[in-house]
């Protein structure tokens, strides 16, 4: 037993340091949180995060590894006890809840004029919440279609660019005309489908979430948010020209099967780019094309990432500093490669490596102007409203389990009644 | 003689059966884990990697501090198993001997304790380790996972206990020995694959644990190993599959040893005395 108890002891001696905190009277230390998590955007991070210790000796910033799997959870107990980084790493989908809780900081009156004026008002959009901005949009990702190259040669189809895209009535014949026995003409990963569909019907003038005359915000499915769900639900019930296996898959799920010449297009989020480039057997030839427009042209949802500053945080002046300088149009750009994704930063956008025609670089870069905040994000109850009502809902739809006319009446009925409560 | 054998093969096949079915997860995270990127794409993947190679556990180490994590969760798994033994094989010998309403109500809060979620008690639990310092400690994560392990330690050894037949203390302490030599000698070897069996819960359970390691801890280098895994995962649950799954291949590598190394000692101590020698 004595033995047991020194074993212990120096077990738990070895086990027990605190953490460093914040030094005072000395020079300032920032934590920041960081979730990148691919090789090379974790190097680019880091990178930077040495830079700006190497030139400002009075500002030290740690470099903390956060992970997107339970980010939210990790991030509300850290605020609650008052033991949340000073930058936090996050997304503007995930920024409601803490925003209207008052766990972070309003950031007007801190940003820089530099940095307010480099990135463009659509996308301040989807970090402003009430009248203040609790996040800086920094990185974002279109959905595009990924498409194997000598399928749609060999089916003689229009290749759409970003200024000539298809539309969705086109992009369906164009299934069609790819699919054949055993193959499809096009994949849906749909685990996530309300975002999926919200996002892509904000191109046929869809926004279901609208404010009425109290201004309070009711659900209110149209024909513009008819026109996605319609064409994905025909494409596998109707057509047939889309599987329904993968509607609860994740996006790298379908992979395979695109690889293997099973489904001629996926599509996916604009960072998928990197596992292809990564997983692709050789001779695999692929292009990235844009997303179906509709009536309201190339536009698209999207939820950026986000850098913010804890309420907490004492240093809130240093803290919007060091997101100045991680966003500098250069460095933004080293950001965006890092993650395959895209800067929200106009000048950091010119950036000749974002314009090349190697992994479908240009043809996303191009979409970045038609990229707007993602629909409902900023509604209180949505996201109660997604997982109850809208989820079941769409999931049900796509799977040919209930109609359009049932789909339009969960969406309102139900969810008006999920939004009233967070709205009285 | 045929039907018996037949039996026998039978036997053996099911049992065959249910080790595939149980070393599956095992050997498809090892293949997984030796195979490229672009086999790892295939529609049709198979068991044996074509081109075994050991990049993904070069990445892993080289992306993330996987040995440092490692150290900090066998730290944290041995402190908490022996912490949790050493607190509840007296507790649940009072428990198992005292028919007392103090044992009864100890015995019923064993019972409600795991009726509450992580998500439930996380953030008071926080408050309550930020109020003694213990946030973004290794002590701190250890004496929760403590308090954690111990009803189902309780639990556990209290069974044990009640399997050690009262009448041999009795029949000791007819034969003049204390009450401490009669623990020591008669009841202790007795309860020894009780213990070893609640040291190796608990040790799995530390080993394990992901969700309080990730809100309790804050710096890097304390970081325990479910942690670190995740950080192989990316938004919307896209993973670095072949490091990842080199990785969680290595990470339970120890919680096998642990079990292999106790195991016997279980076993063994459940037969002792099963049959005159």
């Amino acid at each position: 037993m004595r033995t047991l108890l020194k074993v212990l002891a120096v077990l738990l001696l070895l086990a027990g340091c605190s953490a460093p905190g914040h030094r005072e009277g000395g020079p300032v230390t920032l934590r920041f949180q960081s979730l990148a998590w691919q090789q090379e955007s974790v190097a680019a991070n880091r990178e930077l995060v040495e830079e700006w210790n190497a030139t400002h000796t009075d500002v030290k910033v740690e470099y903390v590894q956060g992970s997107w799997d339970s980010v939210h959870d990790q991030l509300l107990t850290s605020f609650e006890g008052g033991e949340a980084p000073d930058v936090v790493h996050d997304a503007s989908d995930d920024l409601a809840d803490f925003a209207y809780g008052g766990y972070l900081a309003d950031l007007r009156g801190l940003l820089p004029g530099r940095l307010k004026s480099d990135i463009p008002s659509s996308s301040w959009g989807t970090a402003t919440f009430g009248t203040g901005v609790y996040g800086v949009p920094f990185l974002q990702e279109p959905r595009v279609l990924i498409a194997n190259s000598d399928r749609l040669r060999a089916a003689k189809v229009r290749i759409p660019t970003p200024g000539h895209p298809w539309s969705w009535e086109e992009f369906r014949q164009v299934a069609r005309r790819l699919s054949g026995p055993g193959r499809y003409g096009v994949a849906w990963p749909l685990k996530e489908p309300v975002s999926a569909t919200l996002n892509l019907s904000l191109s046929a003038g869809g926004r279901l979430f609208h404010r009425d005359a109290d201004g309070k915000t009711v659900v209110r499915f149209t024909d513009g948010d008819a026109v996605v769900p319609r064409t994905l639900h025909d494409q596998v019930a109707v057509d047939h020209s889309a599987p329904a296996s993968t509607l609860g898959s994740g996006g790298a799920d379908t992979l395979p099967g695109f690889f293997a010449g099973r489904y001629a297009m996926v599509p996916l989020g604009f960072s998928y780019r990197q596992q292809i480039v990564q997983q692709a057997p050789e001779g695999f030839h692929w292009e990235v094309l844009p997303a179906p427009a509709g009536a309201a042209g190339l536009i698209q949802g999207v939820s950026p990432q986000t850098l913010s500053v804890s309420a907490d945080c004492p240093h809130k002046k240093e803290a919007v500093a060091f997101i100045d300088f991680l966003l500098r149009p250069r460095n933004m750009v080293r950001l965006a490669l890092g993650d395959w994704m895209l800067p929200t930063g106009t000048r950091a956008l010119k950036d000749p490596a974002l314009h090349t025609t190697k992994y479908g670089w240009a043809t996303g870069t191009a979409l970045a102007a038609r990229l707007r905040p993602a629909p409902a994000q900023s509604v209180r109850g949505y996201p109660e409203w997604k997982d109850k009502v809208a989820t079941p809902a769409y999931q049900e739809y796509y799977s040919g389990a209930i109609g359009l006319a049932e789909l339009r009446s969960r969406l309102e009925d139900d969810g008006n009644l999920v939004l009233a409560r967070y709205q009285r | 003689m045929r039907p018996r054998r037949a039996a026998r093969a039978g036997q053996y096949a099911a049992l065959l059966a249910y080790l595939v079915f149980l070393a599956f997860p095992l050997l498809w995270l090892l293949s997984t884990a030796l195979k490229s990127p672009r086999e790892l794409g295939s529609l049709h993947p198979a068991w044996i990697p074509r081109h075994p190679t050991l990049a993904n556990v070069r990445q892993a180490f080289d992306e993330q501090p996987l040995a440092h994590a490692a150290l900090n969760s066998l730290l944290v798994a041995v402190a908490t198993a022996v912490v949790a033994v050493v607190i509840a094989t007296p507790t649940a010998y009072v428990m198992a001997r005292q028919r007392t309403r103090l044992a009864r109500a100890a015995t019923g809060w064993v019972v409600v304790s795991q009726a509450f979620p992580f998500v439930l008690v996380i953030i008071p639990l926080f408050l309550v380790l930020k109020g003694l310092r213990l946030i973004d400690s290794l002590t701190g994560l250890v004496l929760v996972y403590v308090v954690w392990a111990l009803p189902f330690a309780l639990w556990m050894l209290t069974g044990h206990v009640r399997a050690v037949p009262a009448e041999l203390e009795e029949a000791a302490a007819v034969d003049g020995a204390g009450r401490v030599r009669t623990l020591v000698s008669v009841t202790a070897p007795l309860l020894a694959p009780g213990i070893a069996a609640t040291a190796l819960f608990a040790f799995v359970t530390a080993w394990n644990e992901f969700f309080f390691a990730l809100v309790l801890l804050k710096s890097p280098g304390k970081q325990t190993l479910p942690v670190v895994l995740t950080h192989f995962i990316g938004a919307e649950g896209v993973a670095d599959l072949g490091p990842l799954a080199a990785a969680a291949f290595l990470a339970t590598l120890p919680s096998v040893a642990v079990f292999a190394l106790l195991q016997r000692r279980i076993t063994g101590g459940l037969l002792a005395g099963a049959v005159k020698s």
